[in-house]
C-alpha cells in the first residue's frame, strides 16, 4: 500500500518520535528478582511513602499503577493468568470481595494476616485489611448537643429535616454505608431509612466529604456524614479555610452499646489481595507484612487519619481526641455482596 | 435626460498610496460607461469608491443629485441604492436562483416581490431554473442571475466589475451584448470596469481609458481608436506601431514609408519631429512598391493574415493582408501606406 | 461543465474519482477502521446480551434523570457555545475595536482548561465555604439562609463550566470559516441594501453553517463524554450513570448498554454533522482575498464588543488560572520537584506521540476518502471517528478487553506450540494507551483534515497525476504543502485534548507512569484542591503554547487558502 508509507524525512521523524514515546522508560512488567507489582486504588500520595520505605529496607522494587478499584479489577480480570500484578490494593472491602468472587485472588496464610481482627479480613484469606476508615456522624458543636444523637437509624427521624449534609450516592462510602444498613436491618427497613434520610437533607448531594463538613460548620446544615480522615486532614491543615470549619465540628460515634442495636460505627477498610497470577508471591507477602507492621499501621493514622486494623497501635493525638469507639463487627465482605442492592435502594429512594 | 452619476476631482487613497486621482466625469440617466485599463490602473478601486466600499480622499461623488461621498463622509453601500456585479458573480451559494433574486427585495410585500422575481426570471430566461442552486448552473447562467439580482431593487446605478472575465472569450461579446440590451431595456445607468477593449466596445456608450490612476481619454470606442489622445491610448486601444516622422506642412509628414498626406490638418508645426501611428489596416501589400519589408511573424486570422514586418531602418510595423496571399517568414514583400487620417504625436 | 470556472463552488464540491487501484487499499482502510472502532464495537456488542431486570430498574429509577439531564446539558452548552463562539468569531473577524487583536488569539485560551479543573476552581471560589461567599457574609453579617446565592454545583453550573471551556471549538471553526468567506458575497449583500448586522444574519451566518455545526458537534460530543465536571457537580448524566451502573450496581453489561444508548445519541449528532457537511455548496472560497477592512466600532458599540469578548476570556481562563496560581503559591515548594518534571514530560510526550499518530492516520483516511468515494471507505472513516463522543473510561475498557484477549490468545498458542510464554505484549503498555487516544481523538484530526482537503480543488490532483505523480506523491508534494494550516490545526487540537485527557490514562497507563492530569485528579478527588493546583496549572500551561500557535495559524490561513 503506497498511500500509507510516503517515504520522506518527515515521516521518519514522526516514526522516531513515536518510537521514543513507546520506549519510554516506564514499564516494569517483566518478572525479575526483587520486584513486586502493585495495582492500587489508594492514591499515590497515600501509599508511595510507605512503598519507598519498604524498598529502602528490603531492596525490593515496587512498581505501581493507581486507579479506580473497579477499573483495576477489570484490568486484572481481562489480563488473566498473564497479569503482571502481584497485589491489588483497594480503599474498600467491597471491591476486594468482588476480586475474590471474580477468581483473580489467592488465599494468604493466616501468618501473613496475623494480628488483624477477623472482621477485617476474608474468612478464607483472600484479602486482608490494611487500615480502618470510620464513617461516623459529625455535628456542628454550636448547634447540636451530642446527647441529641444516637444511631444512624435515628437520622431518618423528621426532627432532622433540612439539617443533614451528605455527598452523592455515586460515592462508594455511601454505598457501603447503605449496604451495612441492609445487613443490619434488612432491605425494606434500609429503604425506608434511606428515603427518610433523603427527606432530611439540607441540600441536594454535591461535593465531597470535606464539603459536607464545611457546609455544616458554616451553617448550611447541622450534621454531616463523612469519613473521619477528611476531618483529620482539615484539622491538620495550615489553611484556615480548611482548619477553622473542622474545629467547629464534633465527632459522634453512633450505634454504640445502649444505642439501638449497638452494632457499632460503620467502618470500611482499605485492604490488599494477592493475585492468582502473582509472579512474585514471596516479595508480595513481604510487602503485606510490612504494611501490617506496627510502624506502617501508625503511619496511616499519622499521615491520613485512618485507624489501624490491629490492636495496640498508637494513634495520633487528633484521632485520640475523638475517643474510642466500637466498630461494626459485620464481616466487610458482606458489604461487597450487598453493594448492588444498596445502589438500587438508593436509586429508588431518589438519593441523587 | 438628467445627470445620474457625477464624479468631480475624485481621488482615492489606500493607506498612504493614492491609487486614483482627479477623476471627473458624469453620466446621463440610462447611459453605459466603461472604465478601461490594464490591471493595476485603479479602475476597480474607483468602482468600489462609487459603490461606497472605499472612502475618497478628495473631490465628490454625486448620485441622482445628492452627494454620497466626499472626504470624511461616506454613505454606506447599503444606503446608496447601487447595484454591483462582481467578477466571480458572488452568488449566495446557500440560496436558490429565486432566493438570490429576492435577496435585495426585502422591503417589498410578498406578492410584489414575487412579481419582480418573475419579471426578472423572464428577463434572463431562467424561469425553469428558479429553484436550482448556483453550483448547478453554467457560468453564463450564473452571470445572468448575478445581473438580475443586482438590478432587482431598481438601483440608481449598476456597477460591473470585470463581469465577463471568468467566461470563455467566444461567449464574452455575445453576453456583453445581451447584458447591454437588458440594461437598456431597464434604462439602467451603468459603469463597467474591464481590461478587455472588445468587451468595452460591445457594452459601453462611452469609455474612459485609465492608466496609473488617471483617466487619459474619455469618448466613444470609435474616437478612442481613431483619435487617441496620447501614446498610451494609441497603444492600448487596437493594434499598431509608431513610426518616426517629420512634419512637412500642415497636412503632410515624411516617414520611412515616404510622404503621407492626411485629409485634415494635423496641427503640428513644419519641421517638428513626431511619431505617426500606423494601424495594421493602414498598410497595403503592393508587390510593385519600392518599400520592402521582411516578414518576422505571421498570424493567421481566418480572412486575413496579420504580419509583423521589419523595415530597412529596423523599425517594426504591423500589416493586415488577405489570407489568399500567402508569404513565408523571412520573405521580403512590398508595402504601401494607405491612409487619409493621420494620428501624430509630437516628439520622437 | 460548459464553462470552466476557477474556484467556483460546483467544482470544489466534486470528488476526485481516481480509483485507488485494486481492493488492497480498500481492505486496508476498512481493516484499520475496524481496528480503531474496536473499542466502540466491544461496547455495542454488549447489546446482544440483554439484561431485562437491570433495565427495568434503571428505567424505573434513574434513567429518566440521565436522559433529561444529558439533554438539558447539551441544550444549555449548545446555546452557550453558539452565542459566545459565533459572536466572538464575528466580532474579532469583521469588526475593529480596541483589544481585538489580543482577543483574536486569547479567546482560544480556555481550550487549555480541562472541564474538571475549571469545575474544581469555581467550586473553590463560589461554594458556600469559598472566598466569595465568605467575604459576602463577612461584609454583610449574613448567615446561612439569609441570602440567596447561585449554587455552582448544579445543572446550570455544569452548563456554565462546560460552555466556558468548550466555546473555543465553535469560535475556532467559525472564525476560520468567516476568514475564508468571499468578501464579494458580503459586499453584494451590502449593495443590496443590507447593513453590517443584516449581512451577518442573512449571508455570513448561513455560509458559515457547516463550520458552526462542526464546532458545535465537537463541543456537544465533549459535553456528552464529560465525566469529571458533572460528577463533581453531582449532576447525573448518561456518562455518570454508566459509571454508577458499572461500579455501583456492579453490572458492566448494563453499563455497556447505557454506553450503547449514549452512542446512538452520538450517532445522531454525527449524522447531523454529515448532513450539513454534504451541502458542499456552502464551501465557497473567494478568489480574491482582500484584507478585511472591518467595521470600525466606536463608543458604546466598541465597549459592548470589548465586554462580549472579555467575559468568556475572563471567566473561562483568567479567573480560574488565577485561582490555580493562588493555590499553587499556597503550596509552593511541596510538589515542584524532579517528579513533577517527569509528570510534565510524560504528559507532553504522550500528547506529542498521540497527536502525530492521529495526524498520520487521519491523513490516510481523509486522503483515501478523496481518492475513493466508495461506501466502504466512507463508512470506514465514520466508524473510525466514532470514539470521540464515548467517555474515556469506556474507550479504555474497550481497548483493555480485546488487547488482553489477543495477548492471552497468543500466549496460549505460544505455550502450546513452543512451550514458552509470551506474556502480555500489548496490555499495560504505552502502545495500548496511544491506541486508546487514537480511537478517542481521531475524529478531531480527521474532521480538520477533511474540511481542509475539500478546499483543494480536484483539478490540483488531476494536474499532478497528469504530470506523472503517483497518488502518494500527489499527497506529499501537492496536498501536504497546501494543507499545512489544517495539518497544524489537527496536530494541535489532539495535542491539547490528550494533555487534558484523564479517564483512559488512568485506566490504561503502565506501571510507575503518571501524568499531570492523573496527579491533579488524584489530589483533587481526595479533596485537596490547593495541592492539585500546580499540576492543574501545568496542564493549562502545557496546553497554552499549542493553543496560541493554533490561533496564529488561523490568522494566517487566509494566505494558505488563497494559494
Amino acid at each position: 500500500m503506497s498511500v500509507s508509507q510516503p517515504s520522506s524525512p518527515f515521516v521518519l521523524a514522526l516514526s522516531a518520535a513515536l518510537a521514543l514515546t513507546l520506549s519510554w522508560p516506564a514499564g516494569a512488567a517483566k518478572p525479575e528478582e526483587g520486584e513486586v507489582n502493585l495495582y492500587s486504588a489508594r492514591k499515590e500520595e497515600l501509599i508511595k511513602p510507605l512503598l519507598d520505605r519498604f524498598t529502602d529496607r528490603t531492596g525490593i522494587r515496587v512498581n505501581l499503577v493507581t486507579g479506580n478499584a473497579e477499573a483495576l479489577l477489570q484490568r486484572l480480570q481481562s489480563e488473566g493468568i498473564n497479569s503482571p500484578a502481584d497485589l491489588l490494593i483497594t480503599v474498600d472491602a467491597g471491591n476486594l470481595h468482588r476480586a475474590k468472587e471474580a477468581g483473580v485472588t489467592q488465599a494468604l496464610s493466616s501468618e501473613a494476616m496475623a494480628g488483624v481482627s477477623e472482621s477485617y479480613r476474608d474468612p478464607e484469606g483472600h484479602w486482608v485489611g490494611l487500615s480502618l476508615r470510620a464513617r461516623p456522624i459529625l455535628y456542628a458543636r454550636d448547634r447540636v448537643e451530642p446527647g441529641q444523637l444516637s444511631t444512624y437509624e435515628d437520622l431518618a427521624d423528621p426532627r432532622w429535616k433540612g439539617r443533614i449534609c451528605i455527598r452523592s450516592s455515586d460515592n462508594l462510602y455511601n454505598q457501603s454505608m447503605v449496604a451495612s444498613m441492609i445487613a443490619a436491618d434488612g432491605v425494606e427497613s434500609a429503604e425506608r431509612w434511606t428515603s427518610g434520610l433523603v427527606a432530611n437533607l439540607a441540600r441536594p448531594p454535591q461535593g465531597g466529604d470535606r464539603d459536607q463538613i464545611k457546609a455544616a460548620a458554616l451553617g448550611q446544615c447541622d450534621l454531616a456524614i463523612a469519613n473521619t480522615y477528611y476531618l483529620a486532614g482539615m484539622l491538620d491543615s495550615e489553611d484556615p479555610a480548611e482548619r477553622d470549619p473542622a474545629r467547629a465540628m464534633g465527632v459522634f460515634w453512633p450505634n454504640q452499646e445502649g444505642q439501638g442495636d449497638g452494632r457499632g460505627v460503620h467502618v470500611n477498610v482499605s485492604g490488599v489481595a494477592l493475585t492468582k497470577a502473582a509472579r512474585h508471591p514471596a516479595e508480595a507477602i513481604r510487602l503485606i507484612a510490612f504494611l501490617l507492621a506496627p510502624e506502617s499501621q501508625a503511619w496511616y493514622a499519622e499521615a491520613n487519619g485512618e485507624y489501624p486494623v490491629r490492636e495496640g497501635i498508637d494513634i495520633s493525638p487528633t484521632l485520640a481526641g475523638w475517643g474510642d469507639f466500637k466498630a461494626d463487627t459485620l464481616n466487610l465482605g458482606r458489604l461487597g455482596e450487598l453493594n448492588g442492592e444498596a445502589v438500587r435502594v438508593m436509586d429508588r429512594a431518589g438519593w441523587k | 435626460m438628467s445627470i445620474q452619476l457625477e464624479l468631480r476631482d475624485v481621488s482615492v487613497a489606500l493607506g498612504d498610496r493614492t491609487i486614483v486621482r482627479d477623476i471627473d466625469f458624469s453620466l446621463q440617466t440610462g447611459s453605459i460607461a466603461c472604465l478601461l485599463g490594464p490591471s493595476g490602473c485603479g479602475k476597480t478601486t474607483l468602482l468600489r469608491a462609487i459603490a461606497g466600499f472605499e472612502p475618497i480622499a478628495s473631490g465628490e461623488i454625486r448620485l441622482h443629485g445628492s452627494t454620497v461621498s466626499r472626504p470624511g463622509e461616506t454613505l454606506p453601500p447599503e444606503r446608496r441604492h447601487i447595484g454591483m456585479l462582481f467578477q466571480d458573480f458572488a452568488l449566495f451559494p446557500h440560496l436558490s436562483v429565486a432566493g438570490n433574486l429576492g435577496f435585495g427585495l426585502r422591503d417589498r410585500s410578498g406578492p410584489a416581490r414575487r412579481a419582480r422575481i418573475d419579471e426578472l426570471l423572464e428577463l434572463i430566461g431562467l424561469r425553469d431554473a428558479q429553484h436550482r442552486y448556483p453550483h448547478e448552473l453554467s457560468g453564463g447562467m450564473q452571470q445572468r442571475v448575478a445581473l438580475a439580482r443586482a438590478i432587482a431593487p431598481r438601483p440608481q446605478a449598476l456597477l460591473l466589475d470585470e463581469p465577463f472575465s471568468s467566461l470563455d472569450p467566444e461567449r464574452r461579446e455575445q453576453l456583453a451584448r445581451e447584458v447591454r440590451e437588458m440594461l437598456k431595456r431597464e434604462r439602467m445607468t451603468a459603469v463597467l470596469v474591464t481590461h478587455d477593449q472588445l468587451e468595452a466596445f460591445a457594452m459601453a456608450d462611452e469609455i474612459g481609458v485609465m492608466s496609473e490612476g488617471r483617466i487619459r481619454q474619455w469618448g466613444s470606442g470609435f474616437d478612442l481608436y481613431h483619435e487617441p489622445a496620447d501614446r498610451f491610448v494609441a497603444d492600448f486601444i487596437g493594434q499598431g506601431a509608431r513610426l518616426p516622422a517629420t512634419v512637412i506642412d500642415p497636412r503632410r509628414v515624411a516617414t520611412e514609408l515616404g510622404e503621407i498626406q492626411g485629409a485634415k490638418p494635423h496641427g503640428l508645426a513644419p519641421g517638428q519631429a513626431a511619431e505617426l501611428l500606423i494601424r495594421p489596416d493602414d498598410l497595403m501589400h503592393d508587390p510593385t512598391s519600392p518599400i520592402r519589408a521582411v516578414i518576422l511573424e505571421r498570424d493567421f486570422r481566418g480572412a486575413a493574415f496579420l504580419y509583423r514586418l521589419r523595415l530597412p531602418s529596423g523599425a517594426e510595423v504591423l500589416s493586415l493582408a488577405p489570407s489568399h496571399e500567402d508569404h513565408n517568414i523571412g520573405d521580403r514583400i512590398g508595402i504601401r501606406p494607405a491612409m487619409s487620417h493621420l494620428v501624430l504625436f509630437a516628439g520622437a | 461543465m460548459e464553462i470552466a470556472l476557477s474556484g467556483a463552488p460546483a467544482e470544489t464540491g466534486r470528488r476526485v474519482a481516481i480509483p485507488l487501484g485494486g481492493p488492497g487499499p480498500r481492505l486496508l482502510i476498512g481493516g484499520l477502521a475496524l481496528l480503531l472502532s474496536l473499542p466502540v464495537l466491544v461496547v455495542l456488542g454488549s447489546l446482544l446480551a440483554p439484561d431485562a431486570e437491570a433495565w427495568r430498574h434503571l428505567a424505573a429509577t434513574v434513567l429518566p434523570d440521565y436522559v433529561a439531564n444529558s439533554l438539558l446539558l447539551m441544550l444549555g452548552v449548545g446555546l452557550g457555545t453558539l452565542v459566545i463562539g459565533v459572536g466572538a468569531a464575528w466580532l474579532t473577524t469583521m469588526c475593529r475595536f480596541p483589544g481585538r487583536r489580543l482577543f483574536e488569539w486569547a479567546l482560544l485560551l480556555p481550550m487549555a482548561m480541562p472541564a474538571y479543573i475549571i469545575a474544581y476552581t469555581y467550586t473553590g471560589l463560589l461554594d458556600f465555604a469559598g472566598p466569595v461567599q465568605t467575604t459576602l457574609r463577612a461584609w454583610t453579617g449574613w448567615g446561612h439562609g439569609d441570602y440567596w446565592f447561585p449554587t455552582i454545583r448544579s445543572l446550570p453550573g455544569a452548563v456554565l463550566m462546560l460552555t466556558l471551556v468548550l466555546y473555543p471549538y465553535v469560535y475556532l471553526l467559525t472564525r476560520a470559516a468567516f476568514l475564508s468567506q468571499s468578501l464579494a458575497v458580503l459586499e453584494v449583500s451590502r449593495t443590496l441594501g443590507n447593513g453590517a448586522w443584516r449581512t451577518f444574519l442573512r449571508v455570513a451566518l448561513p455560509l458559515a453553517r457547516p463550520a458552526i455545526v462542526a464546532g458545535l458537534t465537537l463541543a456537544l460530543m465533549e459535553t456528552l463524554a464529560d465525566y469529571g465536571a458533572v460528577q463533581y457537580f453531582g449532576v447525573s448524566t448518561f456518562t455518570t450513570g454508566i459509571f454508577r451502573t458499572w461500579l455501583g450496581l456492579g453490572n458492566p453489561v448494563a453499563a455497556a448498554q447505557l454506553s450503547a444508548l449514549l452512542l446512538t445519541f452520538v450517532l445522531t449528532l454525527i449524522l447531523l454533522e454529515r448532513w450539513s457537511r454534504r451541502q458542499a455548496r456552502y464551501h465557497q472560497a473567494g478568489q480574491r482575498h482582500q484584507p478585511i477592512r472591518g467595521y470600525r466600532l466606536s463608543g458604546w458599540r466598541a465597549l459592548g464588543a470589548f465586554v462580549f469578548c472579555l467575559v468568556p476570556l475572563l471567566l473561562g481562563f483568567l479567573l480560574p488560572a488565577a485561582q490555580l496560581g493562588a493555590w499553587s503559591l499556597s503550596v509552593a515548594g511541596t510538589g515542584l520537584d524532579a517528579g513533577f518534571m517527569r509528570l510534565t514530560l510524560h504528559s507532553v510526550g504522550l500528547a506529542a506521540g498521540a497527536s502525530l499518530l492521529a495526524l498520520v492516520v487521519a491523513l490516510l483516511f481523509a486522503y483515501a476518502q478523496r481518492l475513493d468515494p466508495s461506501r466502504t471507505v466512507q463508512l470506514g472513516a465514520r466508524l473510525a471517528g466514532m470514539g470521540y463522543a464515548v467517555p474515556g473510561t469506556v474507550i479504555a475498557i474497550g481497548v483493555m478487553i480485546p488487547f488482553a484477549w489477543l495477548d492471552n490468545g497468543f500466549d496460549g498458542w505460544m505455550r502450546a506450540t513452543f512451550g514458552v510464554s509470551s506474556g502480555l505484549l500489548l496490555s499495560g503498555t504505552l502502545f495500548a494507551l496511544l491506541f486508546a487516544y487514537l480511537a478517542r481523538f481521531l475524529s478531531v484530526s480527521l474532521q480538520t483534515l477533511e474540511s481542509g482537503l475539500t478546499r483543494i480543488r480536484p483539478a490540483m490532483d488531476e494536474a499532478a497525476r497528469s504530470l506523472g505523480l503517483r497518488p502518494h506523491q500527489v499527497l506529499w508534494r501537492v496536498h501536504v504543502p497546501m494543507l499545512r494550516g489544517s495539518l497544524l490545526t489537527a496536530l494541535l487540537l489532539v495535542f491539547v485534548d490528550v494533555i487534558k485527557e484523564l479517564p483512559a490514562t488512568l485506566v490504561l497507563r503502565p506501571f510507575n507512569f503518571n501524568t499531570l492530569a492523573v496527579r491533579a485528579y488524584e489530589l483533587a478527588s481526595d479533596e485537596r484542591l490547593a495541592e492539585a493546583g500546580p499540576a492543574a496549572l501545568a496542564i493549562v500551561a502545557a496546553g497554552l503554547l499549542p493553543v496560541i500557535l493554533l490561533s496564529r495559524s488561523i490568522s494566517r490561513s487566509r494566505h494558505v487558502h488563497s494559494a
